[in-house]
């Protein structure tokens, strides 16, 4: 699987310069589940975001790589030349080509797209950018007769090429998610996040993740505004994607409400754009208890 | 001049073209060329009866009376049209023929959409004039014989001048669209050309949209093309026109008619995708009248043009009529799409709903430029206006200019406008899950017209959104 690593990184808002990250080191592996905790403004959504490559923030140091363990990726041979990859370098799209995966706390709603044309379109343009991405130079030019499919291609529906999951077996893949995620069979008609309520959104998230197959999951509290039912839902569906799909994944929060559900195996706290301190799960049952003021005076006191 | 008219005689395609060629230059430098004896020379052309050419007249003399429109508030600039160098542009048109006579001689750009868009063989050959279209004109002539069976007329307006001088006589540029209502209309009722006519006779319903999608270039619906459609009491049908594909002619103004009346009860759809060549100033009149209990849906796409300025409008007559707008518009760089929608609300029970889209891109703009017009005494009626702009940068705008005169006071009336642009958060959070920018612009665009497209048949919902994913990517130039 993959191996996701943030190495001394720093970041800023891209327009103004206020500076965020401050040398934030982690190492996420597939099959792991860690937790970032910390206080707000601590930095936690900004990692979230400079590791998907969101435009607002400039990363002015350090660095972001993905390394790929396996030999294959949806039978793509990957070359050794090819296994660690600098996110930096890439787009956001080429980002979650490599399998990373970012569950954002307030998803856009983007009006007359519906889920399944949405969900769909995005599986296969991850497949098309994979493909991409690890073909040799030499196979470049064959692309370049694949623009006009004419009437046969709608761009509602997307296009239609080889090897693409075409409509009626992506339906198929996407009401058994749903199913998994207690969902209504007609979200999948819905336009995508348009009039969901908070708990639907999340839910909606954790379903992208469950389609899209990432290596390492971002989820950026991902169980804020959930009710006790919903929020069961999300966690059923997050240790699905660890246990079934073998993802890594990375929860950002603020409460030990999700890790009772979620257990994970690290917990890593963030203050002042650094990671703090990291522990196992105890540690987060502390920050319940406790609050976040001994982490700072022991961080301060030992700098 | 005499010379000149020998050419307009000129059948031979070949000729035609060349003469169009070198002659463009030498006509644009004369002035004052569209006179009386132009306009008899059309319609001897088309050998008309003589109270068409009374009209044409008639039309003429109030063309040269009427000054350009030049006072409405941020109207697109007109300057460039010179209405004394329209004449060398209609003359050709007077052949009725396509405005294009060879394939090879379109712009590649213009070739290179066609070839994007998947056209299908038949009409790039129709367009070439191998006029090789007659597997459609096949299926077309089997529909228009099951038409023709209850009563409905589907021809060439030309040809129904001569076949249906009465329903003509009666409805063509009399009560909806007058050449007096503008200095283009006069224009259109001088020199027009080509076009469909449509009658529809009491009770009957069309199943199938009724389209001039083929006969658009076959029959030289030219620029001045006039559409007339009568659909009697509690008839239906759906006119669907328009090529979507771009329309490349030399000219470069296009100035259509459309007439609808909608009798009592009856149900008439005019559904329109237009993308003209981006030297094409785009000035139509479009009028329909909608008798009690009526209903009349207007749906649009304008693309393409330097210059559009286009309100479809409708004229709630009777009581209980019904309208329905529904417009997108896409303004790319260096042009201006000036177009909305006009309702008068003349009795009571009066309903109408208008949505219009718009998207401007690369310092394109867009305009919403409506009027509802609710009577003293049209009690009880209602409009409801939507108007979204979507625009890709901070270069281009878009403006709403929506005027309401309301003279009755137990009215429902609302207007609700909003622009936005293309949101970084939305484009970010569709390529955090693999699509790369252009898609995810593409596919909020989608998103954005989806109600007009729903409206549409499924190939022109489907041409819509290749044009504007062509436009998008900035393949079209």
């Amino acid at each position: 699987m993959a191996r996701l690593e943030l190495d001394d990184l720093h970041a800023e808002v891209a327009e103004g310069g206020e500076k965020i990250l401050d040398g934030v080191d982690l190492e996420v592996r597939s099959g792991e589940i860690h937790a970032l905790m910390g206080p707000n403004g601590s930095g936690k959504s900004t990692t979230a975001k400079v590791i998907a490559g969101h435009p607002a923030y400039e990363v002015t140091g350090g660095a972001v790589r993905i390394h790929l363990d396996e030999d294959e990726f949806d039978g793509i041979e990957i070359p050794d030349e090819m296994r660690t990859w600098d996110l930096l370098d890439l787009e956001p799209n080429e980002r979650a080509a490599l399998g990373v995966f970012l569950g954002f706390q307030y998803p856009a709603e983007i009006e007359g797209v519906t889920m399944v044309n949405f969900l769909r379109t995005a599986l296969n343009a991850k497949l098309d950018e994979r493909e991409e991405l690890f073909e040799d130079d030499e196979g470049e030019a064959e692309e370049a007769d694949d623009e006009d499919a004419g009437y046969e291609t709608s761009p509602m529906e997307g296009d239609i090429d080889e090897g693409e999951v075409g409509v009626a077996e992506f339906q198929e893949i996407m009401s058994e998610k749903m199913e998994q995620l207690d969902m209504d069979a007609e979200f999948a008609q819905r336009y995508l996040n348009a009039g969901f309520s908070g708990g639907e959104k999340k839910q909606n998230e954790v379903l992208q993740a469950a389609i899209l197959e990432p290596s390492i999951a971002v989820l950026d509290e991902i169980d804020s505004g959930l009710d006790i039912d919903r929020l069961q839902d999300v966690s059923t569906g997050i240790n699905a994607l660890r246990d079934e799909q073998g993802a890594g994944i990375l929860q950002i929060t603020h409460y030990q409400r999700i890790l009772d559900y979620v257990e994970p195996d690290h917990v890593h706290i963030m203050l002042d754009g650094q990671i703090a301190k990291s522990g196992d799960a105890d540690l987060a049952r502390k920050l319940e208890d406790e609050g976040y003021d001994w982490v700072r005076e022991e961080t301060y006191e030992t700098a | 001049m005499s010379s000149d008219q020998d050419h307009l005689r000129e059948t031979d395609s070949e000729k035609r073209f060349e003469f169009k060629k070198e002659q463009n230059a030498a006509f644009a430098a004369e002035k004052g060329e569209l006179d009386e004896e132009t306009i008899r020379l059309i319609s001897e052309d088309k050998d008309e009866p003589e109270w068409m050419l009374e009209r044409r007249l008639r039309a003429l003399r109030q063309f040269h009376a009427m000054p350009m429109p030049t006072d409405w508030p941020s109207q697109p600039d007109l300057s460039e049209v010179d209405v004394e160098e329209i004449v060398p542009y209609i003359r050709p048109d007077v052949d009725m023929r396509g405005s294009v006579d060879d394939w090879t001689e379109l712009p590649e750009e213009i070739q290179d959409t066609f070839d994007k868009l998947g056209i299908p063989e038949a009409e790039k050959n129709a367009l070439s004039g191998v006029g090789a279209q007659y597997e459609s004109e096949v299926v077309y002539q089997n529909m228009q014989e099951r038409w023709e069976e209850k009563g409905v007329i589907f021809c060439n307006m030309d040809k129904a001048v001569q076949d249906h001088p009465e329903l003509v006589k009666e409805h063509f540029m009399t009560s909806c669209v007058p050449p007096s209502d503008n200095k283009f209309a006069a224009l259109h009722g001088a020199i027009w050309s080509g076009g469909s006519f449509v009658y529809v006779p009491e009770g009957v319903t069309v199943e199938m949209p009724i389209q001039a999608y083929f006969r658009m270039n076959s029959e030289g619906m030219g620029q001045f093309e006039h559409t007339l459609i009568i659909a009697e009491e509690g008839s239906e049908v759906h006119y669907i026109e328009g090529c979507s594909a771009p329309q490349y002619s030399k000219f470069n103004l296009h100035s259509g008619g459309v007439e609808v009346f909608v009798g009592e009860d009856a149900h008439v759809q005019y559904s329109t995708v237009q993308n003209w060549s981006k030297n094409t100033y785009n000035l139509n009149t479009k009028r329909a009248i909608c008798e009690s209990e009526g209903t009349m849906e207007w749906i649009s796409g304008s693309m393409g043009s330097k210059a559009t300025m286009l309100y479809p409008s409708t004229i709630l007559k009777g009581r209980g009529a019904t309208d329905n707008h529904i417009t997108i518009a896409f303004a790319g760089e260096g042009q201006d799409i000036d177009t909305g929608a006009k309702v008068y609300h003349n009795a009571p029970r009066t309903k109408s709903t208008i949505e219009s889209k718009s998207i401007s891109k690369d310092g394109g703009r867009t305009n919403y430029r409506g009027l509802i017009h609710i009577s003293d005494g049209a009690e009880n009626s209602s409009t409801s206006v939507e108007c979204d702009a979507l625009m890709f940068d901070n270069e281009s705008t878009s403006d709403t200019m929506p005027y309401m005169e309301i003279e009755e006071s137990k009215v429902d009336v609302a207007h609700e406008a909003t622009v936005g642009k293309i949101g970084d958060e939305d484009v970010f959070y569709l390529q955090s899950r693999g699509l790369d920018d252009d898609d995810a612009k593409q596919m909020i665009v989608a998103g954005f017209i989806e109600p007009i497209t729903e409206e549409l048949p499924i190939e022109y919902a489907v041409e819509l959104n290749r044009l504007i994913e062509l436009e998008m990517e900035g393949s079209l130039g």
